[in-house]
């Protein structure tokens, strides 16, 4: 990189620069929802500035299997995809981001790939490094995508499989990977190291995700594109490209800051989300609740409640979008509005399979954002909350994490919905939650239980409020 | 070491910062349009693949960039359009709230 640069190279160079820039100011458009499209636009324009830029490399000399490979691409993405852009609704869509992780892992492993077989014994030592880490996280985000797909489109079962000796596994092989990695730097020419590594990334990619259960999706999903955002970032190490660094150090950084939010949601550790396997064995044992009894409360009472209250706050859980009853909550919440009632949607990080999922499915159902309110914004508003509707969510408001050490979720952030003046559960049965862990909440005095599916209760909801 | 690679960390870190102030600006309402975003952006790899697909150095090469080509593209496209889907339903009223 020392010395004048020739004309063609300096193109190059500003048109990434720029390229670079549009990619900052892309997401910095994210920051609101009111820019955010206009963000992602830029972003677009950013890829199509790579793209050109690319295509003036002194080492592009043909355009037929660029040309081909462009054309098809788009077709896939467009056509085959089309139904993604219209009607696939958006509980599915962490599969599919997951699938399209997958896409584009598969892409900087070939990259990495090819230039090691050009290359050969010939690769000086940084470069080679720079390569195994890309074909090392390449390889893992490829395999743990597709895994991740096939357990969210629940093609694989979605509770965590265990076996013996997991753990201790796991970290063999990630070692091994890592040890054949240093023997393929120390000599490039050990192409067997290289081989063996790249195959052992791709087990390991499969034997991380299986033992992660549904509800730490969102982790696994973020930290799959932490990795692939660093495989770009050290393809562009290996082939010495300015903008290839900077956008997968973007997308690294974005990947790991949401994988943090989400571990400090649940109040666990990465460690933990790993090596933890949730939800097989439940932790603690859980509080005797002792011989309290719940309250039932009828459709008609819990309608006469909402209507004459002054505030109502909202908090859906996955089992709301996993009923599909997230219309039928924005035709009850219309109405409260229409008689003056004020409603909150109170939003916990983890609701969903993927970070802020749930801000998506309401958004998707035609509830405004204003109404939209995250966990720090709306756990001050509870005491002055007439009615609480807690639909299809558990560990999320049990109030055991603020005040029971023994609790598995203990220290966890939660919604204190046992602060408002009274709460309405609407759930299925008297199962526990994701965790398995006793709510105390159920038998809070204030609490009032109305049993049934979420579609069917919602819908009887509506119809008494329309007849008050 | 090499003057190229002190001079390639510099960009990685800067940019790793960079990134870190954006995105934690990012509130979490739009948490999963980030994550669909973060996932076209990786797209980037098209990079690579580009010039790997139009080398002389062998047709195993061109196959190679070729499938990655179509990969990276598929990834892009298909990122930033299913992103632009779920910007598009995030609508606030123009009712004055009270």
């Amino acid at each position: 990189m020392s010395g004048e640069l020739p004309g063609r190279e300096l193109v190059i160079q500003g048109i990434y620069l720029l390229s670079s820039v549009c990619f900052i100011f892309g997401l910095r458009g994210l920051s609101g929802p009111e820019k955010a499209r206009n963000g992602m636009r830029l972003a677009a324009f950013g890829m199509l500035l790579a793209v050109v830029g690319t295509l003036f490399h002194a080492n592009v000399v043909r355009f037929d299997w660029i040309i081909a490979g462009l054309l098809l691409g788009t077709v896939i993405g467009v056509v085959i995809g089309r139904p993604l852009f219209i009607s696939v609704p958006m509980t599915a869509m962490p599969q599919w981001v997951a699938l399209s992780h997958a896409a584009g892992a598969v892409a900087a492993t070939l990259v990495g790939i090819n230039e090691y077989m050009i290359l050969g014994a010939t690769t000086p030592k940084g470069t080679m490094g720079a390569l195994g880490f890309e074909v090392l996280l390449g390889a893992l985000t490829v395999t743990g995508s597709v895994m991740a797909f096939g357990k969210l489109q629940e093609i694989l079962p979605g509770r965590p499989i265990t076996w013996p000796f997991q753990n201790i596994g796991n970290l063999v092989l990630a070692a091994a990977a890592i040890g054949l990695l240093v023997a393929v730097v120390v000599n490039p020419g050990w192409t067997w190291a290289f081989w063996a590594m790249t195959a052992i990334a791709a087990v390991l990619g499969i034997l991380m995700v299986l033992p992660i259960g549904g509800a730490d999706m969102p982790v696994v999903i973020s930290l799959l594109n932490a990795y692939a955002g660093l495989s770009a970032s050290a393809m562009g190490f290996a082939l010495d490209n300015n903008l290839l660094i900077i956008v997968g150090a973007l997308d690294g950084t974005s990947g790991l800051l949401l994988s943090i939010l989400m571990c400090k949601a649940m109040n666990r550790s990465f460690a933990n989300v790993i090596f933890g396997a949730f939800g097989v064995v439940s932790g603690g044992a859980a509080k005797a609740v002792g011989a309290a009894e719940t309250r039932e409360i009828s459709p008609d009472d819990a309608a006469v409640r909402l209507a004459y209250a002054g505030l109502v706050v909202v908090v859906p859980g996955y089992g709301l979008a996993v009923a599909q009853a997230q219309h039928a909550l924005r035709e009850l919440t219309d109405l409260l509005e229409k008689r003056g009632v004020e409603v909150k949607y109170a939003i916990h990080p983890v609701a969903g399979r993927m970070p802020g999922h749930m801000n998506v499915l309401l958004a998707e159902a035609n509830v405004n954002y204003d109404r939209l309110f995250d966990l720090e914004e709306v756990n001050g508003d509870f005491e002055r909350t007439d009615v609480v509707l807690v639909i299809g969510a558990n560990d999320v408001v049990n109030p055991a994490a603020r005040t029971d050490p023994s609790s598995p979720i203990y220290g966890m952030p939660i919604l204190n919905v046992d602060y408002a003046r009274s709460i309405i559960v609407m759930k299925r049965g008297m199962g526990s939650g994701f965790a398995g862990i006793e709510n105390e909440l159920f038998y809070n005095p204030k609490t009032a239980m109305l049993f049934g599916d979420a579609k069917q209760s919602l819908g009887v909801l509506l119809t008494e409020l329309k007849a008050l | 070491m090499h003057l190229t690679i002190v001079i390639q960390i510099y960009v990685f870190v800067l940019a790793g910062i960079v990134g870190y102030q954006v995105i934690s600006r990012v509130p979490p309402l739009l948490h999963t349009p980030l994550m669909s975003a973060a996932n076209a952006i990786t797209g980037i790899s098209l990079v690579g693949s580009l010039v790997a697909a139009g080398s002389d150095h062998s047709t195993l090469s061109n196959v190679l960039g070729f499938i990655a080509v179509v990969c990276a593209t598929v990834n892009g496209v298909g990122g930033f359009l299913i992103t632009d889907r779920m910007l598009k339903m995030f609508r606030r009223d123009a009712r004055p709230r009270r």
